[in-house]
């Protein structure tokens, strides 16, 4: 079960960790409990794997380049070239959904042509066309995402 | 700027700060870094806007997330950005991206991310969503994620020579 601190831990820093020596004796002392509270609170929720880290998220496309793809494979064939797509080290996320495309991965490469190459590669050794959906502009505002704690 | 040593750093950084008193201080010691060095350093590449957020990256799912739809529209280039910003203020959209259409076979250039509990909600908020943005007239999709094949952080994979040529 989550304690209240649990909770407040999961949404209150999801943005501005504090850039300190010190920063969970920081949320501690915002929070009125003791840094080991703190320490012990976040080790629970990543051992429970509630939290899959406390680190930075990076901005897309400032570093190297990345695309949106999108394949549509038969069924029977989905798990065997989601397995080919997964070998590519430039391959981080793969999905199904639920759509006539239905396999669904991100790429990132260090530049265009590398990218391309990726790509080229990636339907030839599946044997499907790819839709290359790079992103054009980002518009999110991300303030954070608040976890409804209910139900 | 931003120098080789900012992509040891950014890399050890992604992989998380460990739970221990002075994190950056642990973090310096595998680099070669004073502490002070090491927090320079971050506080410069969040202020640049290289790392777009530091903090808690939940695990939607474990947290009974479970339904996670990707939701593509046909918006008028002409309205896109308008319709894009507003979009993305709704408290239940993760991403708003703007990607080209792809011809008949994919005509969409609008995507955000609804994360929920249930597809009934996520549906439910969809709806609200189309009135509240003008949407409704739109063509439209709804992708609900099935298997996870694959995920990770976007730990890139940077070499040093390749890293002189970046932003």
């Amino acid at each position: 079960m989550l304690s209240p601190l649990h909770k407040q831990l999961l949404n209150d820093f999801q943005q501005n960790l504090p850039i300190s020596a010190t920063p969970y004796q920081d949320i501690a002392l915002s929070l009125g409990v003791t840094e080991d509270d703190v320490l012990l609170a976040f080790q629970e929720l990543q051992d429970q794997q509630f939290i899959a880290r406390i680190g930075s998220v990076i901005a897309p496309n400032l570093i190297g380049v990345s695309a949106l793809m999108a394949m549509a494979v038969p069924t029977e064939n989905l798990i065997k070239t989601a397995e080919i797509v997964n070998q590519y080290p430039e391959v981080n996320h793969n999905y199904e959904r639920d759509n006539r495309f239905n396999l669904w991965f991100v790429l990132i490469a260090k530049d265009k042509s590398s990218l391309q190459t990726v790509i080229a590669d990636i339907e030839l050794t599946t044997g499907y066309n790819t839709l290359y959906l790079p992103l054009i502009a980002d518009y999110f505002i991300n303030l954070g995402f608040e976890i409804d704690f209910d139900d | 700027m931003i120098d080789a040593i900012d992509w040891q750093l950014l890399a050890r950084v992604q992989q998380g700060l460990p739970l221990v008193s002075r994190p950056y201080a642990d973090i310096g010691k595998g680099l070669n870094l004073s502490e002070n060095e090491v927090l320079k350093r971050v506080a410069r590449l969040k202020q640049q806007g290289v790392i777009k957020r530091l903090g808690v990256v939940v695990n939607h799912r474990r947290l009974g997330y479970t339904a996670n739809a990707m939701v593509v529209f046909d918006v008028a280039a002409s309205l896109i950005e308008q319709i894009g910003e507003h979009v993305s203020q709704f408290s239940f959209v993760n991403l708003c991206y703007q990607r080209p259409a792809q011809g008949e076979q994919w005509p969409y250039n609008l995507y955000c991310m609804i994360h929920g509990k249930n597809k009934e909600k996520v549906l439910q908020q969809l709806e609200y969503l189309k009135q509240s943005c003008g949407l409704l007239q739109c063509k439209s999709e709804v992708l609900f994620s099935k298997q996870c094949f694959k995920q990770r952080g976007a730990l890139y994979q940077m070499s040093p020579d390749q890293e002189k040529e970046k932003v």
